[in-house]
């Protein structure tokens, strides 16, 4: 196990064996670039497959459908409810093009969150995953934007004054960002406070950060995770025409 | 004696902590907003749940300037881009 590139860097990580950083696992050699298989592969995949298992079983539970619903059913069945009435609250008409999307990023990125309490490192402490997941929002918001303004999408930035611009122009480009960072950050301090915790109060670390991980790990992660879709859905509803 | 890579070291981890005052903007921001929030069930319980998401939405949005704050420290202290250019 070697730690990537920043190896020099680390200060605490060095000098008081506090580790919460991302690790790579195996080495392998792409277009002449060296690259890792990380701790974030391992959890990503982690996480991918709970979620396909639980996919599989709901799929088969549901097509065995009873009348009550009872079990197993009436958890996916209340899952599936929660995520319809949060994406019909605020889209409206546009809420069956986007469930599916939204749901199967509300699952991914709250399965990410608390598997900090199963031991893995979450997948979202790794600005290399929260990115992507922001460039996808700002892909879904410009192609609507696109779709339904037409040319009134670049008109648009020149709005409501000419000089305003790069003021607009900036205010587009800052969505993935800020979407992205906010997921990081919030997930990747809890991570942080709960390696201080356990490895330098290790000793005293018995039974009490129980109540921390349930402020880090649950709250925080389902906020976030709630931040993050809702966010996606008002900026994206945001450039479609309203409720007429 | 105080070498190169020490001054450094110690002005991160002063800029570090300075980067961190940028907590005390979302913490007034957030407890203002769960002040009206509170207000706001005060005067229409009905409509908890509906305030209380609004709520938490703005309260998290608000928290982004300090979690920008948070991302400085946090390459200030891990992944320090001073130290490359000694």
């Amino acid at each position: 196990m070697g730690s990537i590139g920043l190896s020099g860097n680390f200060l605490l990580a060095a000098q008081r064996e506090v580790d919460f950083m991302i690790h790579g696992l195996i080495k392998y050699k792409l277009f002449g670039q060296e690259l890792w298989i990380t701790t974030t592969h391992v959890s990503v995949l982690i996480v991918m497959a709970v979620l396909l298992i639980f996919a599989i079983a709901a799929n088969r539970r549901i097509r065995a459908a009873q009348e009550i619903p009872g079990g197993f059913q009436n958890v996916v069945e209340l899952i599936v409810e929660m995520l319809d009435k949060m994406v019909e609250g605020s889209m409206g008409k546009y809420a069956g093009k986007f469930v599916n999307y939204i749901s199967a990023l509300f699952l991914f990125i709250f399965v990410s969150n608390i598997s900090g309490l199963f031991g893995l490192r979450p997948p979202t402490a790794d600005y290399g995953v929260t990115l992507p997941l922001g460039l996808i929002t700002f892909g879904i918001i410009q192609y609507n934007n696109i779709k339904y303004n037409k040319f009134g999408a670049f008109t648009g930035l020149f709005q409501p004054l000419p000089f305003l611009f790069p003021i607009n122009l900036i205010g587009e480009i800052a969505v993935p960002f800020s979407l992205s960072l906010r997921l990081f950050g919030n997930i990747l301090s809890g991570t942080v406070m709960m390696s201080l915790i356990y490895q330098l109060l290790s000793k005293f670390a018995v039974g009490w950060p129980g109540i921390l991980h349930i402020y880090f790990d649950i709250f925080s992660g389902a906020i976030q995770t709630y931040v993050f879709c809702m966010l996606t859905m008002v900026f994206t509803v945001d450039k479609m025409p309203g409720e007429d | 004696m105080i070498t190169n890579e020490g001054l450094i070291l110690a002005c991160s981890a002063i800029g570090a902590g300075l980067a961190m005052i940028a907590g005390v903007g979302p913490g007034i921001g957030q407890g203002i907003a769960a002040g009206y929030g509170a207000n706001a069930v005060g005067r229409n319980p009905g409509a908890k749940s509906d305030i209380t998401s609004t709520m938490l939405l703005g309260q998290a949005v608000a928290e982004t300037t300090g979690l920008y704050g948070l991302a400085i420290a946090f390459i200030l202290l891990f992944a320090n881009p001073l130290l490359g250019k000694l």
